[in-house]
Order: structure tokens, then C-alpha cells, then sequence
């Protein structure tokens, strides 16, 4: 088996609210192969987003180990974590988060203005990335100028621009209505055909039903990890250790 | 990221703020407009005591026919002439800072050549004079002493003159009349240009004051040996304060002026007057230079403030931004980028209506001011410093910002 795109041991999240710790995520081991398309689900404050926070490098865990493509990442700092993102990382979240004062173009062009990519280059391919979304004609429109199953393409086109190797989505059908959620979810479905790693959070069985392979989460840990090969141990002991997968990475 | 993608982003964040943004640019216009102003009034007045004192020539006083009062002259020029060619020659004699006093008469009138007339000013006066004045000989000859002593009809004409009636050609060896007498140029005048207000110094003839007195016009009205003016020049710039003095109490005794009673002349110490002057509108420059400060100062926070109000209400698009990928010097690139392109355009208009005001000045006003590219330049680096110093802050607070709580904001 070749490096796995995601492999965390034992990661844990912990908030300090006052005298108080509360424990977001607790010991999450798990390994998420390139290729996988995978759903997260769980109730509300299970920490669904806090992992997809630390699986997507913006933040950074309280114990335990992350490494991303065989890169530990779990002690960078925020510079290096921001080079990652950018580099391997698309997000789409449930509120689109598009700038409402730059049309659809400028949206996806984003991540290619930090990478130091020439304006033509990025206009090439901001297109294809917009053109790939089926929004090709709507380049020039503003946020405010498209629906919301439209704002949720724009937003993927933005993720996938910079052809990362992992696309994190959280939510992504939250704020769409079931028709538009599910052709958000096929459109991930086709990303993930052309060999992208996706992983979405969600809360409903039939967007679940699109990956591969669901982790349920309650109360910070995961529960339950099935896949439609089987269902797969949840505890670290029957996981290759870390050094392991130095090893292998070789 | 590219230093013109932070420019381009920042110009469109400005653009989405029209109103704010140009309400923010106000302390800086009015700072900047301020720095221009002041720097032109400044140099203006400092430029003008310099032609005034080179066309007066250093170290010069007059002394004048009536009576000075506060703040003017009474009674109108020349309304009772006292000053003679005697006076003259006893300041000379009585006055140790006094190294030249020239006894003048002065009358305006037609000067004709050929078929060409020009209205001109007539110096009845001696080479004393000329040399009291620093006025250099620039073609030809000054006059001898026996031209001076015998009324002889000789002329020196300036520039303006060779201008108008010789148009340009050497006029030494020409006949000119003078109230129709004719006179024989013997000399010309170095140029010494037209002042920055407008004045033409050039614009002269001088004759001999023997001359003046009995072949012109001006001669009738003053009779004896009556000067209209003397021209004094003193052995150093040091000394004019002790010469006006030496003068007055020796002018006091010659006319058998009591003690108590008002002068019957007035020395003009025209070098001090300008110094009050330019001590007047330096404080009009230290003046716009507060108001410059202040607006800058005050400019600035607003600028500070108005970047603080947008790094709030921009935190999700920050959080974004991080998020595909922007370091934290992206960040603060960005909105430093922004606060200085919001100073720059308050910088630009600033000078815009600064240098606006300046020509307007110089244009209408009587107010002397000098228009120099140099003060836009510091203005402008100036307002973008202004704009990189508190714009700083805010922007440094944007690049700290957690992007999962910068995400999280509503
Ligand atoms: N910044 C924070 N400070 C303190 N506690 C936090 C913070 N972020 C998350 N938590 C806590 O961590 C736990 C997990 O939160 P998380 O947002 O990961 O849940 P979630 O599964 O995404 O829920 P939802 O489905 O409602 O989005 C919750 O109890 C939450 O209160
Ligand atoms: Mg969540």
C-alpha cells in the first residue's frame, strides 16, 4: 500500500473555556488512502469540524500525531501550515465563504494569487476549474448574482484550482436544498473519480451514502468506521504505528 | 503574493467604501494641501526679500522728503521737501556707517527714439548712486565727474529701454529725448529681471542730477539744490540700525528741528521692513505647518481607525483568505497596502488642492509663493508613511488572527 494521504495517531483537541477543558477530539487514529471519498458524520458538537480543522492544517492538535501525505505536520508553524494549505488543501464550508466583492473568476483565482502564479496562468486556470463546475459562462457574475447551488460550485472551483490532493468539505449541502445538495454531492463524486481525496462532513444518511466509507463520531471520538468493503477497526492497535509508515513512505 | 495583486485588491476594497474611504482621505487632504502651502508661502517670502534686496542693492537705506508716522507715510509724498544736495554731503562727512549717500531726483516721462516713444522712470543722480543701488555698467560708461558737475545731456538706459526703442540692438552713442530735450546714451545697465511679483527692475534711465535739475520737468518742482530722496548705503548690514539713527539726529540738526517735534523727513530702513515682513509670514508658515501636523496626526488615526473598523468586518474573508493558503505577511501586506493607498489618494488630492491654492495665490493675490515639484514629492512620501505607520497596526492584528475563529465569525 502506497502512503496514506491522511494518517493521525492518537490526535486530540482540547479548548480551554475558563477553568474548564473541553475535549473537542479524543485520540482519533485513522488512515485515509489517496483516492478515498469518505463522510464524516456524526450529532451536533460531536467534533466533526474540529477534526476536519486539524485534517485541513488550520489548526494544530493538542497531542497525538498528524501526517499529511507523509509529512508530519503536527509541529509546524502557521506560515509553514498556510504553505500546505495552499498546496495541497481545497475547503468548501457550508456558508460558501466567497468574497462578495469579486466575481466568480477572481473567487477561484484566490489560492493561485498566495502560490505567486502569473495573471494569465491564473485566468487560465480559474476558468477550467469554473469551466469543470459546469459555471463557465458565469465568470463575471458577483456572489450576489447566483444562487446557492451556484455559490457552492464557484466554491469548489476554488477548492479544486490549485489540483490539491485533498479536498475537505464541511457541510457542503447544509445550506441547499435537497435536489441542489445532491447534485453538490455528485459533483464531488466526479471530482473524486478523477482522483481526488474528499472527505465531507455531514449530518444526513443520504449525502453519507455517497462516500466510500463513513466515520461516525460521538462525543469527540470515533465510533464506528465502515466502508462499503467492510467495516474496519476503530482503535489505534491494529493501525501500523507512525514509524511504520516512515518506513513504508520509503 | 504580488505586490500589484495587493494593490489591485486594495483599490476594489476602497472602491467597495467610496464614501468612507474619502471621508477617511480628509485629515490627510488637508494635512497634505497644508504642507504645500506652507512650503510655498515659505520659500515665496524668503525668495522675495532676496530680489527685493538684489534690486535695492545691499545694505540700503532712503532717506525721504516728509513725515513717517505709525504705520505709513503722512501728508503725501514730497508734501513739504526739505532734503537737500547739502544734506547729502553732510551725512557723508557726519555719519561714520555711512558709506555712500546719493542725493536723487525721480520723475516718470515719455522717452522717445526715432519714431518709437516709451513711458519710462528718470533717475536724476550721480555713479554714487549706482554703485549704492549695485547697479553695474553693463555696456558704455558710467558718467565723469565733470558731466555731473556741468549738466551735461547724457543718459545710461536699462534694459527695458533697449527693448523697447533700440529692440535689442547696443544703444551707446544714440540720441534719446527726454521732455523733448535730447540726451546722448553713453551707458547701459546689467539686467537685473523682472522680480516674481511682476516688478521690472529694468525699466530706467538715469541722468545726471545737475541734469535732471535744470533741462527736465522735475527740476521746476524742486528748486535750490532740493533732493526728492537720498539714497544711503551702510558699511555693513550690522551697522544700518546705528546709521538710521546717525542720520536722523544729524538730519534733526540741520533742519533745527526741536526736541519733541516731528521729524521733517523719514529714513526707510527698507531691509529691516522686510524682515518684519518675513518674520510675519513665517509665522504663517509655522502656522499652516501645525495645521499640517495636526491634520496629518489626526488624519492618520482616522486612517487607523477606519482599518480597524474593516479588519473587524472582514475577519471571515481573513479567515478565508488563510485558508487557501495566505501567509501572514500576505495579510498584512494587504491591509497595509490598503491604508497606504487610502493616504496616497488623500496625499494626491491634497497636493492637488495645495498647489490649486498656490497658483490661485500667485495668480490673484499679492502673496509671493514659489510652486516647487520637490514639496509634492516629500508630501506624497510623506502621506504614504503616514499611511505604512497606522496603517501598521490594524493589518498586524489582521495577520494574528486564528483562522478557525477568523472562519467562525458571523
Ligand atoms: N473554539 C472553541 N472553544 C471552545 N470549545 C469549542 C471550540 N470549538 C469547538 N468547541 C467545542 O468542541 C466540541 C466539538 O465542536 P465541533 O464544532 O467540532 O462540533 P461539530 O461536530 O462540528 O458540530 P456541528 O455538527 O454542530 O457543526 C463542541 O462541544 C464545541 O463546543
Ligand atoms: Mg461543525
Amino acid at each position: 500500500m502506497s502512503v496514506p494521504i491522511i494518517r493521525t495517531r492518537q490526535l486530540c483537541r482540547e479548548y480551554l473555556v475558563g477553568a474548564q477543558t473541553v475535549k473537542a477530539l479524543i485520540d482519533f487514529s485513522v488512515d485515509i488512502q489517496h483516492g478515498e471519498f469518505v463522510a464524516i458524520v456524526g450529532p451536533s458538537g460531536s467534533g466533526k469540524s474540529t477534526c476536519m480543522h486539524l485534517l485541513g492544517c488550520l489548526d494544530t492538535p493538542s497531542a497525538g500525531e498528524y501526517h499529511l501525505d507523509g509529512q508530519n505536520i503536527s509541529r509546524l508553524d502557521a506560515d509553514a501550515l498556510a504553505g500546505i494549505r495552499r498546496r495541497k488543501i481545497g475547503f468548501v464550508f457550508q456558508s460558501f465563504n466567497l468574497l462578495g466583492g469579486a466575481n466568480a473568476i477572481a473567487n477561484v483565482e484566490l489560492p493561485l494569487v498566495y502560490g505567486g502564479v502569473s495573471r494569465a496562468q491564473r485566468l487560465e486556470q480559474a476558468r477550467a476549474a469554473l469551466d469543470s463546475v459546469g459555471l463557465a459562462d458565469r465568470g463575471h457574475h458577483l456572489p450576489a448574482q447566483l444562487s446557492g447551488g451556484q455559490m457552492q460550485r464557484v466554491a469548489i472551483a476554488r477548492a479544486i484550482v490549485n489540483r490539491p490532493a485533498l479536498v475537505l468539505a464541511d457541510e457542503p449541502t447544509g445550506a441547499l436544498d435537497t435536489q441542489t445538495g445532491q447534485e453538490i454531492m455528485a459533483l464531488l463524486e466526479s471530482l473524486n473519480r478523477c482522483g481526488m481525496t474528499v472527505v465531507v462532513i455531514t449530518h444526513e444518511a443520504e449525502i453519507a451514502a455517497f462516500a466510500q466509507r463513513v466515520l461516525y463520531f460521538r462525543d469527540g471520538r470515533l465510533i464506528e468506521d465502515r466502508s462499503t468493503s467492510g467495516v474496519n477497526a476503530v482503535t489505534p492497535t491494529t493501525l501500523p504505528k507512525i514509524g511504520e509508515a516512515h518506513h513504508e513512505a520509503q | 503574493m504580488k505586490l500589484s495583486d495587493s494593490l489591485l485588491s486594495a483599490v476594489s476594497s476602497l472602491r467597495a467604501n467610496k464614501l468612507r474611504t474619502a471621508l477617511t482621505t480628509l485629515g490627510i487632504i488637508i494635512g497634505v494641501s497644508a504642507v504645500i502651502a506652507m512650503v510655498g508661502v515659505g520659500k515665496g517670502a524668503q525668495l522675495r526679500i532676496e530680489e527685493t534686496i538684489q534690486g535695492l542693492g545691499e545694505n540700503v537705506l532712503f532717506v525721504r522728503n516728509g513725515t513717517s508716522v505709525a504705520g505709513g507715510v503722512r501728508g503725501g509724498a514730497n508734501s513739504k521737501i526739505s532734503l537737500t544736495e547739502a544734506d547729502a554731503a553732510a551725512i557723508i562727512a557726519g555719519a561714520p556707517s555711512i558709506l555712500i549717500a546719493a542725493p536723487t531726483l525721480r520723475a516718470t516721462g515719455q522717452i522717445i527714439f526715432g519714431n518709437t516713444n516709451w513711458f519710462s522712470t528718470i533717475y536724476g543722480v550721480g555713479d554714487t548712486y549706482l554703485q549704492a543701488r549695485d547697479w553695474q555698467i553693463e555696456n558704455g560708461r558710467t558718467f565723469s565727474t565733470n558731466e555731473e558737475r556741468s549738466s551735461t545731456k547724457v543718459v545710461i538706459v536699462g534694459q527695458t529701454i533697449i527693448d523697447q526703442l533700440f529692440f535689442g540692438q547696443d544703444p551707446v552713442g544714440e540720441t534719446i529725448r527726454i521732455d523733448r530735450i535730447p540726451f546722448r546714451v553713453v551707458g547701459t545697465i546689467r539686467a537685473k529681471g523682472e522680480s516674481s511679483w511682476g516688478r521690472d527692475h529694468d525699466d530706467v534711465v538715469f541722468v545726471p542730477l545737475s541734469a535732471a535739475r535744470s533741462r527736465l520737468d522735475v527740476g521746476k518742482r524742486y528748486r535750490g539744490n532740493l533732493v526728492r530722496d537720498i539714497t544711503l548705503k551702510a558699511r555693513s548690514a550690522d551697522l544700518l540700525e546705528t546709521a538710521e539713527q546717525e542720520v536722523t539726529d544729524l538730519l534733526r540738526e540741520r533742519h533745527r528741528i526741536r526736541p519733541g517735534a516731528p521729524d521733517d523727513f523719514y529714513v526707510r530702513n527698507v531691509a529691516q521692513y522686510l524682515e518684519a515682513r518675513a518674520k510675519s509670514e513665517r509665522t504663517m508658515s509655522l502656522l499652516l505647518a501645525a495645521v499640517a501636523g495636526i491634520s496629518l496626526l489626526v488624519g492618520g488615526i482616522g486612517i487607523m481607525n477606519i482599518m480597524l473598523v474593516s479588519v473587524t468586518e472582514r475577519t471571515r474573508e481573513v479567515g478565508l483568505r488563510m485558508a487557501v493558503g495566505a501567509r501572514r505577511i500576505d495579510i498584512l501586506v494587504q491591509f497595509v497596502t490598503e491604508a497606504m493607498a487610502v493616504s496616497l489618494i488623500g496625499g494626491a488630492i491634497g497636493v492637488a488642492l495645495g498647489l490649486g491654492g498656490l497658483l490661485t495665490a500667485a495668480r490673484f493675490g499679492d502673496w509671493p509663493v514659489v510652486i516647487s515639484p520637490f514639496s509634492a514629492v516629500i508630501a506624497m512620501g510623506f502621506a504614504a508613511l503616514i499611511g505604512v505607520f497606522f496603517g501598521y497596526y490594524p493589518a498586524h492584528k489582521a495577520s494574528r488572527l486564528d483562522p478557525i475563529v477568523a472562519l467562525r465569525r458571523e
